[in-house]
């Protein structure tokens, strides 16, 4: 099997902080990832990290052949985001949402309409294409933000907790259509959640990350093993821990982060 | 490329004609300023001048105001779209930063110039007349290029700024001096030596300057001047937007 991903000594140090260190680890093609840890573990400043929002500070990642640093327009054309916050235009409607995507992943005029159509109808969304986006539920934009992420037929769809803050019914929906795509057309699928079960039934192999380390990382199977535990859920705070996080940790390097923006420069 | 470029000024375009209160609103102050300067200070203008009509110098300085206003507003507005996340929508795209950073500029550049007509050509109605359909080509010109520096400068605030925290003191302190110091709405002579050089360092002065030569026929520094010198201003303030916009990171 070829990997799709590969991730070799990546680091991204925030002034004095470490939020990921010299993490490595390969996704094969065609698989469902999930990449799991407690809050501020480093799950996102790593997603930021692949999908080439935010620079690392050394490390070498390749998607899809492409050096994600060097060959930065390629590697962006290789993988859809749906971020962990809302990244939608309110103001437009969903389908002026997804022509302007389409437009800047530069996706054929001619085919444009129609796979428009497509992702839309895989999410239940095209009756509602005219409406602004700031019209729709919470659930409805997280699936208009998975149709967007489709129209350029990525090979690898990132996913940073697709469904936080979501009902069973939306959540249930929202899985359902993404292991579609990956058994459909073998899209590769890396996934961020905190909700263990949703890990368990989804994902090929599993890595949890802790204090910017990959502290563990395999099949369910092999990580229930090693840990000596039922389930992941078990498995998880054995290997993190019980205590409870601050939660301010991962807000706190993002709001320096975010100054760092301010000032143009990177932090 | 152009049509990454188009895309991103058609969504402002769709923006602005979608939010009527906002361009009603913007249109309150150059219509309160020209109406209270215009009656108020036209008599005395009239007579310290020896016999002048103000309304001939005020009117390009209300539709330079306008435009000011408007382009400056719509470079900072890429500060919502960094809070509502989505600047990182158009960050992880296969497209580089000088596209979006022109898209943006022309984007807001079209608006400030819409917003600039409307203003113009309500100074009809208060009796303002142009010369002439070849001077009224030259002001189109000039009002495109104080909305593309003005656009541009707004665009590479915002790449500086965090939040809109910071808006009001850009407002004050740098906009509205930019907009009383440029002699849009009175002559820049026989002033102190501190403010006659501020007002000849200010940008907007060759702007208005260069438009109310065009419209009205005053002109202090000579139309072309002014020109060379807009022209060459709004591609300095597009580049080192489009340089620190590349350091933005969504």
């Amino acid at each position: 099997m070829q990997n799709i991903l590969s991730v070799r000594h990546l680091t991204k140090k925030f002034d004095n902080f470490m939020a990921v260190d010299n993490i490595s680890f390969d996704v094969e093609t065609g698989s469902i990832f999930a990449f799991l840890g407690p809050n501020g573990a480093g799950k996102s400043t790593t997603i930021k990290m692949l999908t080439t929002v935010l620079k690392p500070t050394s490390g070498e990642i390749r998607i899809n052949g492409f050096d994600a640093l060097r060959e930065q327009d390629k590697a962006r054309s290789s993988f859809g985001i749906v971020f962990q916050d809302q990244s939608l235009d309110d103001e437009l409607t969903a389908y002026e949402n997804m022509v302007y995507h389409s437009v800047v992943y530069k996706v054929p005029k001619k085919e444009r309409e129609e796979r428009i159509q497509k992702a839309l109808e895989i999410v239940g969304l095209w009756n509602r294409r005219g409406n602004l986006v700031k019209k729709y539920s919470g659930g409805m934009k997280r699936r208009l933000e998975i149709a967007r992420a489709l129209v350029h037929y990525p090979k690898i769809l990132f996913l940073d907790e697709p469904t936080v803050g979501l009902d069973p019914q939306t959540r249930n929906s929202i899985w359902n259509h993404i292991k579609r795509l990956n058994k459909e057309r073998g899209m590769t699928i890396f996934l961020t959640t905190h909700y263990m079960d949703e890990a368990e039934e989804m994902a090929d192999k599993i890595a949890v990350i802790d204090h910017g380390k990959i502290i563990e990382s395999g099949t369910l199977e092999e990580i229930k093993k090693n840990t000596s535990t039922e389930s992941l859920e078990q498995a998880f705070l054995k290997l993190t821990g019980k205590g409870i996080r601050d939660e301010n940790t991962e807000g706190e390097h993002k709001m320096k982060f975010m100054r760092g923006i301010g000032r143009g420069r990177r932090s | 490329m152009i049509e990454v470029i188009y895309i991103l000024w058609l969504r402002q375009l769709k923006h602005y004609w979608r939010s009527k209160a906002r361009l009603l609103g913007s249109l309150g102050q150059p219509i309160l300023f020209m109406v209270a300067f215009g009656f108020g200070f036209g008599p005395m203008y009239t007579r310290a001048s020896g016999g002048e009509n103000y309304m001939d110098f005020l009117a390009p300085g209300i539709v330079s105001m306008a435009i000011l206003f408007t382009a400056v507003f719509s470079g900072i507005e890429v500060i919502w779209d960094r809070q509502f996340g989505f600047l990182k929508e158009t960050f992880v795209a296969p497209i580089s930063r000088k596209e979006i950073m022109i898209g943006k500029a022309l984007g807001g550049a079209t608006i400030a110039m819409i917003q600039g007509l409307i203003v113009l050509g309500m100074t009809y109605i208060l009796n303002f007349r142009i010369q002439s359909a070849g001077n009224l080509l030259l002001g189109l010109l000039f009002m495109f290029l104080i909305a593309l520096f003005f656009t541009g400068m707004g665009l590479t605030i915002a790449s500086m700024m965090d939040d809109m925290q910071g808006f009001q003191l850009i407002m004050n302190f740098l906009i509205m001096p930019i907009f009383f110091l440029s002699g849009a709405l009175f002559p820049l002579e026989n002033l102190p030596p501190s403010i006659y050089f501020i007002s000849r360092i200010n940008p907007l002065t060759y702007g208005v300057d260069g438009l109310r030569g065009a419209l009205s026929g005053m002109s202090t520094f000579g139309i072309y001047n002014d020109l060379a010198v807009i022209v060459a201003l709004s591609f300095l303030i597009c580049t080192a937007g489009t340089i620190l916009f590349s350091r933005v990171e969504a």
